[in-house]
C-alpha cells in the first residue's frame, strides 16, 4: 500500500497514455512520437507487408538515416560509401517511407542527423510524451520529461501497425545530484559515475528520474547526455523534470507549438514534475561536487574511475565473477591491473554520437583544441550530430579551430560510435571517444574504447595521452 | 509462431557477465534488410580468428557441445542495444532457450517475441547447473515453459519466472500484434478523447 497521494514525473505521463489495461496482460500504452532509422525497421516493414497492414499514423512516425550513412564527401560533394550493403539500406527505408506516407529527413537533407540529436532539435520532443524507437538511446529524449525508450524490431512493426505497445508498468528510481561539480567536469562524468556506482544491470526494471541541484543547473544538451546512457545502466528510460530551460529550448523551434498553442502547452508541460510527497521505489543519493573527470578503462560503461584513480587489480575482489570479469577487461584493454590511465598512449580521438554531439559539446571540445594541435600519430575525428550541429559550429569557426590543430571535420551521423560506415578503430588501437559504449569491437574489431566527456577526449587528443583536462582549461 | 512445447537438449557454455548485444552480433552485422542467416555470425569476434577460421577455445566451436540447444550464460545477459538481431542470430543458430541468472530488459522482451525463451535461475541452481555441465558436457537438460521448470536427468528440478502473459503467448504460439491489433476499439476510443 502506498501512503503518499503524490504520483512521480513518470507515473503522470505513464497513466495519461493508458489505453487499456486488463487482467492477465501488460498494459496497452498510446506512443505519441515513433522515430524510425536504416537499421531496426526494414524487418519491421516486411512484417507489416506480410500481414497486409498500413502505417496506422504516419503523421506520428518521423524517420532518419544516421547509422549506415557516411560521414564522407568526395571533392565533388558526393557521400562516399564503403559498402554497397549501407547505401542498400537507406534505399530501403527510403522505400519504405514512400510507400507509407512517413516523412524522411534523408541523407544531406538540411534536417538530417542522429535520430536522438534530430528529435529534439526539430522540436518534436514534447515534455509529456512517450516517444520510442528501434534504438536503445531513446532514453535520450527523457531530457525533456518525455517517457521514451528504446524497442525491439517487433515493437517497431506494432507500432506502426497499431501506434500502442504493450508494456508492463516499470517501477521508479530517483537519483539526485547534490552540490556543483567543479570545472572540467560535465555532464558525461555524472552519468558515468552514476553507472560505475550501480553497474550495468543496476537500474534494470527501472525508469530512472535525475534531480537535483546539479541536475537543475545542467543545461538541455547537458541533461540530454545524463539522460542518452541511462540504457547503460540497464534502465528501461531516464527522465527529468521539464522546468523553464526546458520551455525556452523548445520556444520557436520548427515543429513546437506557436503562440497561444506554445503558452498553453507550457500551462499543460508545468505540471510535469514529481509531487513532493511522490514516492519511489528506489533512491540514490551522489554528491556531484566530490566529482572528477572520468573514463572508463573496461569493457562496459560501469568499468570506470575519476581520472586520476588507478584501474582496478583483480587481486583485490573477493567475488569470483567480478575478479574473472575484471581480468577478462584488463586483457582485452591491455592494461596493468592497479596503475593509473593518466599518461596512457592513445590512437584515435572520437568526437561525436548522440551522446556528446550538439553544440555545446563541440564548443567545450573547441575550448581545448584553440590554439593547440593534435597530437603527431594521433587521429581526431570530429563528427557533429546533425546538419543543424554543423551549421551552427561552422557559423561559430568552430570547424577552423578543429581543421588547424589537425582534426577531421566530418558529415553528421553515428560514425564511429558504431563503427557501421566504415569510420572505425583499428585492432588494438586505444580511442578516447566521446560516445556511449566501450564494448569490446564496438567502434571496430579488436579495438578499444575509453569512454569520457568532450572536455577529456579533446585533452586526449592535443596530448596523445589520457589527460586531465582541467591541467588544460586553466590556462 | 508455432507453440513453445516441452523439449530435451543439450547446452553449450558461454557462462560470462554482462554478454553484450555487440557480442552476440557486432554492429557491422547489421547491415541486412532480412533476417537471414544470421546465425554464422553469432559470437563472431570470440568465435572466429581473424581469417575466419573458428577458434577452437570457443564453446560454440568444441564438438563437446554440438547440437546444443540451449546456451548457459552469466549475469544480465544481453545488455547494450535493442537490436532484435541478437536473438534472431541465437535463433537462427539453433538455440531454444538461453538461461541466465538475470536478463537485460529490451533483449528479454525481443527474446520472448521470437520463441527464445530467457531462463532466469537463481545463482545457487545456475551454479549448480555450471558444475554439472562441466562435469559432463553432454548433460541433456528439459525444458518445461507450461511448469516452469528445468528438469536434470537426475530428476533435480529448478522453477524460473516467466511474465504470464508472454507464457500464453508463446504456449499458444500467439504473437503480441494479433493481441493489439484486437484492441483496435479501444486504441480508437483512447485518440478520440484526446481530440
Ligand atoms: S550515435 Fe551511437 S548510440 Fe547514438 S544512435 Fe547512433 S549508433 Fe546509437
Amino acid at each position: 500500500m502506498r501512503l503518499s497521494q503524490g504520483k512521480t514525473l513518470f507515473e503522470k505521463v505513464w497513466e495519461t497514455h493508458l489505453v487499456a489495461e486488463e487482467p492477465g496482460a501488460p498494459a496497452v500504452v498510446y506512443i505519441d512520437l515513433h522515430l524510425v532509422h536504416e537499421v531496426t525497421s526494414p524487418q519491421a516493414f516486411t512484417g507489416l507487408a506480410a500481414r497486409g497492414l498500413k502505417v496506422r499514423r504516419p503523421e506520428r512516425t518521423k524517420a532518419t538515416m544516421d547509422h549506415s550513412t557516411p560521414t564522407r564527401k568526395s571533392s565533388d560533394g558526393r557521400f562516399v560509401f564503403v559498402d554497397e550493403q549501407n547505401r542498400a539500406q537507406l534505399e530501403v527505408l527510403r522505400a519504405n517511407c514512400e510507400a507509407h506516407g512517413i516523412e524522411l529527413f534523408a541523407l544531406g537533407d538540411a534536417r538530417n542527423g542522429i535520430v536522438h540529436v534530430v528529435g529534439p532539435e526539430l522540436g518534436l520532443t514534447h515534455p509529456g510524451m512517450t516517444i520510442v524507437c528501434g534504438d536503445s538511446h531513446t532514453s535520450t529524449h527523457g531530457a525533456f520529461g518525455a517517457l521514451a525508450f528504446g524497442i525491439g524490431t517487433s515493437q517497431v512493426e506494432h507500432v506502426l501497425a497499431t501506434q500502442c505497445l504493450l508494456h508492463a508498468r516499470p517501477k521508479t528510481f530517483r537519483v539526485t545530484f547534490e552540490g556543483a561539480p567543479g570545472p572540467g567536469v560535465s555532464a558525461k562524468d555524472l552519468i558515468l559515475a552514476l553507472i560505475a556506482r550501480i553497474g550495468v544491470g543496476g537500474a534494470t526494471g527501472h525508469v530512472l528520474e535525475y534531480a537535483g541541484p546539479a541536475i537543475e543547473a545542467l543545461d538541455m544538451e547537458g541533461r540530454m547526455t545524463v539522460c542518452n546512457m541511462s540504457i547503460e545502466a540497464g534502465a528501461k528510460a531516464g527522465m527529468i523534470a521539464a522546468d523553464d530551460k526546458t520551455f525556452a529550448y523548445l520556444e520557436g523551434r520548427e515543429r513546437a507549438p506557436k503562440g497561444a498553442d506554445f503558452a498553453a502547452a507550457v500551462d499543460r508541460w508545468r505540471g510535469l514534475v514529481s509531487d513532493a510527497d511522490a514516492s519511489f521505489d528506489r533512491e540514490l543519493t551522489i554528491d556531484a561536487a566530490s566529482l572528477v573527470p572520468r573514463l572508463t578503462w573496461g569493457t562496459n560503461p560501469g568499468m570506470g574511475v575519476g581520472i586520476d584513480e588507478p584501474v582496478p587489480d583483480p587481486a583485490t575482489l573477493s567475488d569470483v565473477q567480478a575478479k574473472e570479469a575484471t581480468q577478462k577487461a584488463l586483457a582485452y584493454m591491455g592494461l596493468e591491473a592497479g596503475k593509473p590511465l593518466l599518461g596512457r598512449e592513445v590512437d584515435v580521438v572520437f568526437i561525436g554520437s548522440c551522446t556528446n554531439s550538439r553544440i555545446s559539446d563541440l564548443r567545450a571540445a573547441a575550448q581545448i583544441f584553440e590554439g593547440r594541435k593534435v597530437a603527431s600519430g594521433l587521429r581526431a575525428l570530429v563528427v557533429p550530430g546533425s546538419h543543424e550541429v554543423k551549421k551552427q559550429a561552422e557559423a561559430e569557426g568552430l570547424d577552423r579551430v578543429f581543421v588547424e590543430a589537425g582534426a577531421e571535420w566530418r558529415e553528421p551521423g553515428c560514425s564511429m560510435c558504431i563503427a557501421m560506415n566504415g569510420d572505425e578503430i583499428g585492432p588494438g588501437q586505444v580511442a578516447v571517444s566521446t560516445s556511449n559504449r566501450n564494448f569490446e569491437g564496438r567502434q571496430g574489431k579488436g579495438g578499444r574504447t575509453l569512454l569520457a566527456s568532450p572536455y577529456t577526449a579533446a585533452a586526449a587528443a592535443v596530448t596523445g595521452k589520457v589527460t586531465d583536462p582541467r591541467t588544460l582549461l586553466s590556462r | 509462431m508455432e507453440p513453445f512445447r516441452p523439449f530435451s537438449a543439450r547446452l553449450v557454455p558461454v557462462v560470462v557477465d554482462d554478454v553484450d548485444t555487440d557480442q552476440i552480433i557486432p554492429a557491422r552485422f547489421l547491415k541486412v534488410t532480412d533476417k537471414v542467416g544470421l546465425g554464422q555470425k553469432l559470437f563472431s569476434d570470440w568465435r572466429y580468428e581473424a581469417d575466419g577460421s573458428p577458434k577452437p577455445s570457443f564453446p560454440l566451436n568444441d564438438s563437446r557441445y554440438a547440437g546444443a540447444q540451449i546456451l548457459l550464460s552469466g549475469h544480465n545477459f544481453g545488455c547494450g542495444s535493442s537490436r532484435e538481431h541478437a536473438p534472431w542470430s541465437l535463433v537462427d543458430y539453433g538455440l531454444r532457450a538461453v538461461i541466465a541468472t538475470s536478463f537485460a530488459d529490451i533483449f528479454k522482451g525481443n527474446a520472448l517475441k521470437n520463441g527464445l525463451l530467457p531462463i532466469e535461475l537463481e545463482p545457487a541452481h545456475h551454479a549448480a547447473l555450471r558444475a554439472r555441465l562441466e562435469a559432463d558436457p553432454s548433460v541433456e537438460v528439459k525444458v518445461d515453459l507450461d511448469a516452469q521448470t528445468i528438469t536434470l536427468p537426475d530428476g533435480t528440478t529448478s522453477s524460473f519466472p516467466v511474465d504470464p502473459f508472454a507464457k500464453r503467448m508463446l504456449l499458444e504460439g500467439v504473437d503480441e500484434l494479433g493481441y493489439l491489433l484486437a484492441r483496435e476499439p479501444a486504441i480508437a476510443a483512447f485518440e478520440a478523447s484526446r481530440g
